[in-house]
């Protein structure tokens, strides 16, 4: 009976996702900061899977971070979010994937707001009318593209080249999984897994061969915080929260952490380098090693054999050299930075307590 | 003022989600990472707010207290009786914001910086953040790689498969004109635009009192830290 009962908990939190036909959104800051990631996640899912993805040129951003950062009202947000539907009604398509978790949590919210609130829907549809002449239906069905990349994860399995799995020893690595606050913490039944036991990234590293780990403040903010980080004189919150997630999670003694926010793997690897810059401390393995920021794109590009430099592994702050080798993944240290055709773009100073390369 | 401050923030839904029998429990609190770092409390916040006393809400509107969360809503997670402190906390700067009550807090303060650059490049470039408006030195933190690709931007993007400021699809793409024509309709149709210049009309009102430019004190708020927020 028990056993019933979590089962049936369990597949309260279980979330359809349609396997074909998405109409896809892109993220601003992972364009900024990882920009490889959405490309390598259009190359798996449209050139090795096979399905139909969309992007319109025409679509903007959600408008998320500045609605979080509280400089635009509710009614303007929820207006692009319209205009974005708009683009997907006229485009023919009903499933919609969001590459941000700050934008997936937008539109989750909207259609929640909406459904409590018929009027405002209705206002809105009336604003964008006024304002674009655009209409639009709601999409059947909202993802994060990492529920796709998790609804693909055994296929992007049986393709792999390597495994997480330290080459040496044969065991498992040790895998911290990060989710992006926005992704089920307001509203958990839109997550795989929901809030307390997410499970979109722990089921990608199974599949790959990883072991996921546990530790006190697994489920802490990274400290993004949207104006906590923006405005300088605040980050401080923002640093100090990454900071309480490292000093609990290093005695689990990670090889590597994988994210699914586009924040998350920005402030996780650069509060690194700032913690090792002011107090000389660093998390890795040996002195002078961080612990890699991955997103779950580079993370599968990683076990498909891609060149890491086509991940753009190199805009990462703590060197991934290690867990590479660790793994067994060839690279060319020559390469790193050089750009097309291998033109010399010259390299990054060093920082001077964590090691690059 | 004669305003009923409570009466208008129930006019914002999401103070009608945020906001339904909340029984100061405190949970909020317990989970909050903003309570962990700063002096804040979501609780004392929420128990204000539902005693409907309009000096108090005032007082609140003005303080530094609404603008230390970072709303990443793990309150609304853990909440026994649904309620999401966050949300409030968003009713409450958003109607800081209308009444111009921003600018009594230092914290609040920081709404003009935010509000330049944000909104610029969402109505400038269609991103809310864009990789020619990103300031290195004011992000020293992204570390000497990040100084690295924004000095190599166009040849590194190409690298990484971008197509930035170009046409078509793609990453860091060019939104056409007529896109951000659209954008701006909506900001002016939706109070977006309304918004941008109450708050810029407040702070050039609060700089002339504190004897500054507007730009010297976009700088001014957005660096300095008077050092008496937060808990240690």
């Amino acid at each position: 009976m028990i056993y019933e009962g979590k089962q049936k908990i369990w597949s309260d939190y279980q979330k359809e996702i349609p396997d074909d036909h998405w109409y896809y959104v892109r993220s601003c800051i992972r364009q900024n900061f990882f920009p490889a990631s959405e490309k390598v996640f259009l190359e798996i899912t449209r050139g090795l899977l096979k399905k139909d993805i969309y992007e319109n040129p025409h679509h903007t951003t959600c408008g998320g971070i500045a609605y979080h950062s509280d400089t635009i009202p509710q009614e303007t947000v929820m207006t692009i979010v319209a205009r974005q539907f708009a683009m997907m009604s006229e485009a023919g398509y009903e499933n919609y994937a969001a590459s941000c978790i700050t934008s997936f949590g937008n539109y989750i919210e909207t259609l929640e707001t909406w459904r409590e609130f018929p009027e405002l829907e209705a206002k809105i549809r009336e604003m964008l009318w006024k304002a674009c002449r655009r209409e639009f239906k709601k999409p059947k069905y909202v993802a994060h593209t990492s529920d796709l990349i998790y609804k693909f994860r055994n296929e992007i399995a049986a393709l792999a080249k390597f495994r997480l799995v330290n080459k040496e020893t044969g065991e498992p690595l040790r895998v911290v999984e990060h989710i992006g606050c926005h992704y089920s913490k307001m509203f958990p039944s839109k997550g795989v897994g929901g809030a307390e036991y997410p499970y979109v990234l722990c089921g990608m590293v199974e599949s790959w061969g990883g072991q996921i780990i546990d530790y006190p403040e697994r489920r802490h903010c990274c400290g993004f915080g949207f104006r906590q980080y923006l405005v300088q004189a605040n980050r401080g919150y923002s640093f100090s929260n990454t900071h309480k997630k490292f000093e609990s999670m290093e005695p689990y003694k990670p090889d590597m952490i994988i994210t699914n926010c586009p924040g998350c793997p920005y402030f996780l690897d650069r509060w690194q380098y700032v913690t090792a810059e002011t107090e000389g401390k660093t998390y890795g393995e040996k002195p002078g090693q961080g612990i890699p920021v991955f997103t779950y794109e580079e993370v599968a590009g990683l076990v498909l054999g891609y060149d890491p430099w086509d991940l753009g592994l190199q805009l990462h702050q703590v060197a991934v050299e290690p867990l590479l080798d660790k793994i067994g993944i060839p690279y060319d240290p020559s390469a790193k930075y050089l750009g097309l055709n291998k033109k010399d773009l010259g390299k990054p100073e060093l920082p001077s307590c964590m090691n690059c390369f | 003022m004669n305003l009923n401050l409570y009466e208008e923030l129930c006019k914002d839904y999401r103070f009608k989600e945020g906001l339904h029998t909340c029984i100061n429990c405190g949970t909020c609190t317990a989970i909050c990472p903003a309570a962990e770092f700063y002096r804040y409390d979501p609780r004392k916040i929420l128990d204000t707010v539902q005693r409907k006393d309009n000096a108090a809400i005032e007082e609140l509107l003005k303080s530094d207290t609404i603008w230390y969360c970072g709303e990443c809503m793990s309150c609304v997670t853990r909440c026994p009786r649904k309620n999401g402190a966050g949300l409030v906390i968003m009713a409450l700067r958003s109607l800081s914001a209308r009444l111009g009550y921003f600018v009594y807090s230092e914290k609040g303060r920081q709404l003009y910086p935010l509000t330049k650059a944000l909104n610029g490049n969402v109505l400038g470039y269609g991103y809310c953040v864009y990789p020619r408006t990103f300031n290195w030195e004011l992000h020293k933190e992204s570390g000497p790689v990040y100084k690295w690709h924004l000095e190599h931007l166009e040849d590194d993007m190409e690298r990484l498969g971008a197509n930035l400021d170009g046409d078509g699809p793609g990453i860091l793409r060019k939104i056409p004109k007529e896109d951000l024509d659209e954008i701006k309709a909506i900001y002016d149709v939706t109070g977006g635009t309304e918004r941008i210049e109450a708050v810029t009309r407040f702070s050039e009102q609060k700089a002339s009192e504190m004897g500054m430019t507007l730009d010297e004190y976009e700088v001014y708020t957005f660096t300095h830290n008077s050092g008496n927020h937060t808990n240690e």
